[in-house]
């Protein structure tokens, strides 16, 4: 299997995270968008490791996945903390730092 | 000045040689005391000024001390001059080094001759006896301590203008009197037209100070020097554009100053100061220092023939403008001040004819200030006795109330008139004299200006007696307060009630009648005033005048009988009314100062304001309106951008990745480009 695939995929993934950002209002779901992106990443990484034979970017995947949980256990508190203040999970209703 | 006169054969260039050396071992000595001339009355002036009403009981001596001492001191050096060899008598006093920078070398020094000392003693003697009269006659006003300090402050000016031995140091004290006279103007400055007559006169002043400003620049420019020294060895060797520029701005200057024509506007003005300034600083001093500026500058002058000439006009115009101002004017004050004007015309007309005319301009400046300094005094002292009335035609018969004032004010209405033997007789006869000397090659010159000068004579013994018999003789239009009244008019007004005026204002006037009537004679006798000033204008050959002598003087007299004898019948004889009638075109002009107001406020001042209004408005549109406008620009700019900032985290973030998209477009472009 041509491994320029893996990449067409990781591209194709990254671009539908960043739709989801882009286009959905609900928290959870734009959350998700950054999740898949942030895999999409990896997927990138981990084919380029292996088209290149170098260990370094299954290093920098793992540490990816690291920063991914951790981003994932705060973002998650924030927007829970956000739904119990303002009964919301809709991203557009956080807007007061406007001008 | 008059106690000085017994040391005067000294003076006729016939000193004894004995007397030579023995003083001139001396003499460096007693030049060096020459600061004092300025440092006392400054001292007076610093004093009152800063002690302020902690002086008030003894601030009015005290001006009168400092001035005399000054006076005292002017009176020493005077004697050590007499006491040189008449081609020693030019003493540089160096002071100490004042700009040193670059092409420019200047010390302050003093230059101390018979032409600066003659100034000495004129304002310090006249100086210190107005002084004393202005102690009585300030006497019931508050603000007295700052009179004579303000007084104190002139005559230390005027000294250093006198004795400076620069341009520079002459420009410090030029501008030292202009202040002086202009806190003197508005002395009473509550009073509104008053301050405007001072700074009426304080802008009029600054015009002529931008020529004595700009013929500076033009020597530093030709010689790359100001000092009296230099300049006036260079100037021979100087082209005639540059000298006539250099002259016609200092001619300027001297205009402004010397309230000549057409910068004549403000003197009138100036008497709304107290009557012993218009005695000292408008008649006697302050007003002459433009003939000192021209008679000094004589080198420089002489390299210009055409400015010269243009002197000489200068001087012709005023003179007859000022006589038919003084004919048409009631205030008595306003009617002596345009015969100052008219007396400094022929001292400039005189100034302009070159050597023959520089000592007789000095010697005419000598007795105008002594007989004009006691007529103002005496006008002075008839508003005194009036509660401060200057209108002429509410005066009449006060020759029987102020015996004193009277015969003083007939001494200095004869000097001016040039009656034999009186002091004006030998000044202005000579001034006729000169300017009927023909001109090579221009014998129009004889004729125009000598015919000009004689007509003053005429029209000043006109305007002159008038003012005399207006005030002194006549019925009185006065209200007296008592039923005996036989004049026209006279019970309307305020009851006045006539008296002479305290000894300490007579006696200045006494001692000043006392000049008007024997100073002329005894300095021209044996020319002793001419030789006397030789040193700084140097000999003039004795030219024939285009008539004999004894047909100008005749002539000049027959002129001044006629002049008096239709001012005799017109204002002693018959009844003079008490409001002014509507006159001729020409007196109605003359009451107006000629229209010298309105052309001046048609010419200079409405353009003036419009080009200041238009440059305000230019400022407010243009410039500031340019950096408004940018300012305005970046406002709205940031208006726009601060939409961007909506608070919705979706458009930021889609902002973020079109950046990020333009950023890996970009690096791409470049990696690729490079590589290839």
């Amino acid at each position: 299997m041509e491994l320029t695939h893996y990449l067409v995929l990781a591209a194709i993934l990254f671009a539908i995270g960043a739709a989801t950002v882009l286009l959905r209002r609900n928290a959870i779901i734009v959350f998700m968008g950054v999740e898949l992106m942030l895999n999409a990443t990896n997927l990138a990484f981990v084919t380029f490791a292996r088209m290149h034979g170098d260990v370094t970017g299954q290093v920098l995947a793992f540490f990816v996945m690291v920063v991914a949980a951790a981003e994932v256990v705060v973002g998650l508190a924030i927007i829970v903390s956000i739904f119990r203040t303002r009964r919301s999970a809709s991203v557009d209703d956080v807007n007061l730092l406007k001008s | 000045m008059t106690m000085l006169l017994p040391a005067l054969p000294a003076a006729s260039g016939l000193p004894a040689a004995t007397d030579v050396v023995a003083v001139s071992e001396i003499v460096p000595d007693v030049f060096r005391a020459a600061p004092l001339l300025v440092l006392l009355p400054l001292l007076g002036a610093a004093v009152l000024l800063l002690a302020g009403r902690r002086s008030d009981r003894w601030g009015a001596w005290f001006g009168v001390l400092m001035s005399g001492a000054a006076f005292v001191v002017g009176v020493v050096l005077f004697l050590a001059m007499l006491g040189l060899p008449a081609d020693e008598r030019v003493v540089d006093h160096h002071l100490f080094d004042w700009i040193v920078a670059g092409g420019l070398d200047l010390a302050v020094g003093l230059r101390i001759d018979p032409l600066s000392l003659t100034f000495v003693l004129l304002v310090t003697f006249v100086g210190t006896l107005i002084h004393v009269y202005a102690v009585a006659y300030m006497a019931h006003d508050r603000d007295r301590r700052r009179f004579f300090a303000y007084l104190n402050l002139f005559v230390a000016a005027m000294l250093v203008l006198v004795l400076a031995d620069s341009y520079l140091l002459l420009f410090v004290g030029w501008e030292g009197v202009g202040l002086a006279s202009y806190l003197l103007i508005g002395f009473w400055n509550h009073h509104r037209p008053y301050a405007v007559a001072a700074k009426k006169a304080f802008v009029m002043n600054r015009v002529g100070d931008i020529g004595l400003i700009v013929a500076l620049m033009l020597m530093f420019a030709t010689f790359g020097a100001v000092d009296f020294t230099t300049v006036f060895a260079e100037a021979p060797a100087a082209s005639t554009a540059l000298l006539t520029a250099t002259s016609l701005a200092l001619l300027l200057a001297a205009c402004g100053k010397s309230a000549q024509f057409p910068l004549q506007a403000w003197l009138g003005d100036a008497m709304a100061g107290p009557t012993p300034v218009s005695a000292l600083i408008h008649a006697a001093t302050m007003v002459t220092a433009g003939v000192y500026l021209v008679v000094r500058s004589a080198p420089i002058f002489e390299g210009a023939p055409t400015a010269q000439l243009v002197v000489v006009i200068v001087g012709a115009v005023t003179l007859l403008f000022g006589a038919i101002v003084g004919c048409a004017k009631d205030d008595i004050k306003k009617a002596l001040a345009a015969s100052t004007m008219s007396q400094i015309g022929y001292m400039i007309l005189a100034a302009g004819l070159g050597p023959i005319g520089y000592a007789f301009a000095i010697f005419h400046l000598v007795t105008h200030g002594f007989f004009k300094a006691g007529m103002f005094l005496g006008a002075g002292s008839v508003m005194h006795g009036m509660d401060d009335q200057v209108d002429m035609r509410r005066f009449g018969g006060l020759a029987r109330y102020m015996k004193v004032t009277w015969i003083t004010f007939m001494a200095g209405w004869l000097a001016i008139l040039g009656i034999p033997p009186f002091s004006g007789f030998w000044s202005k006869d000579k001034i006729i004299e000169a300017a009927f000397v023909p001109v090579d090659g221009e014998p129009w010159r004889a004729w125009v200006f000598g015919g000009v000068a004689l007509l003053g004579a005429g029209i000043t013994a006109f305007y002159m007696s008038r003012l005399f018999f207006m005030t002194f003789s006549g019925r009185r239009r006065w209200n007296d307060g008592g039923g005996s009244l036989d004049g026209l008019g006279s019970q309307d007004g305020p009851v006045r009630h006539p008296h002479e005026s305290p000894r300490l204002m007579t006696w200045p006037m006494i001692v000043l009648a006392v000049g008007s009537v024997a100073l002329g004679g005894l300095l021209a006798a044996g020319s002793r005033f001419v030789t006397w000033l030789e040193p700084v204008t140097g000999h003039a050959e004795h030219a024939e005048p285009v008539l004999p002598v004894w047909a100008l003087m005749t002539l000049t007299l027959v002129l001044v009988l006629a002049g008096a004898a239709l001012a005799w019948r017109e204002y002693a004889m018959a009844s003079v009314p008490v409001r002014a009638p509507r006159g001729s075109a020409l007196t109605r002009a003359a009451r107006r100062d000629l229209y010298q107001d309105d052309v001046n406020e048609a010419v200079f001042m409405r353009p003036g304001q419009y080009l200041t209004r238009s440059l305000v408005y230019a400022d407010k549109e243009m410039v500031d309106g340019g950096w408004m406008g940018l300012a305005g620009l970046v406002g709205r700019v940031g208006e726009w951008l601060r939409g961007w900032q909506n608070g919705y985290v979706r458009s930021y973030g889609a902002t973020m990745l079109g950046g990020l998209v333009v950023v890996a477009a970009v690096v791409l472009a470049l990696t690729t480009g490079s590589a290839s």
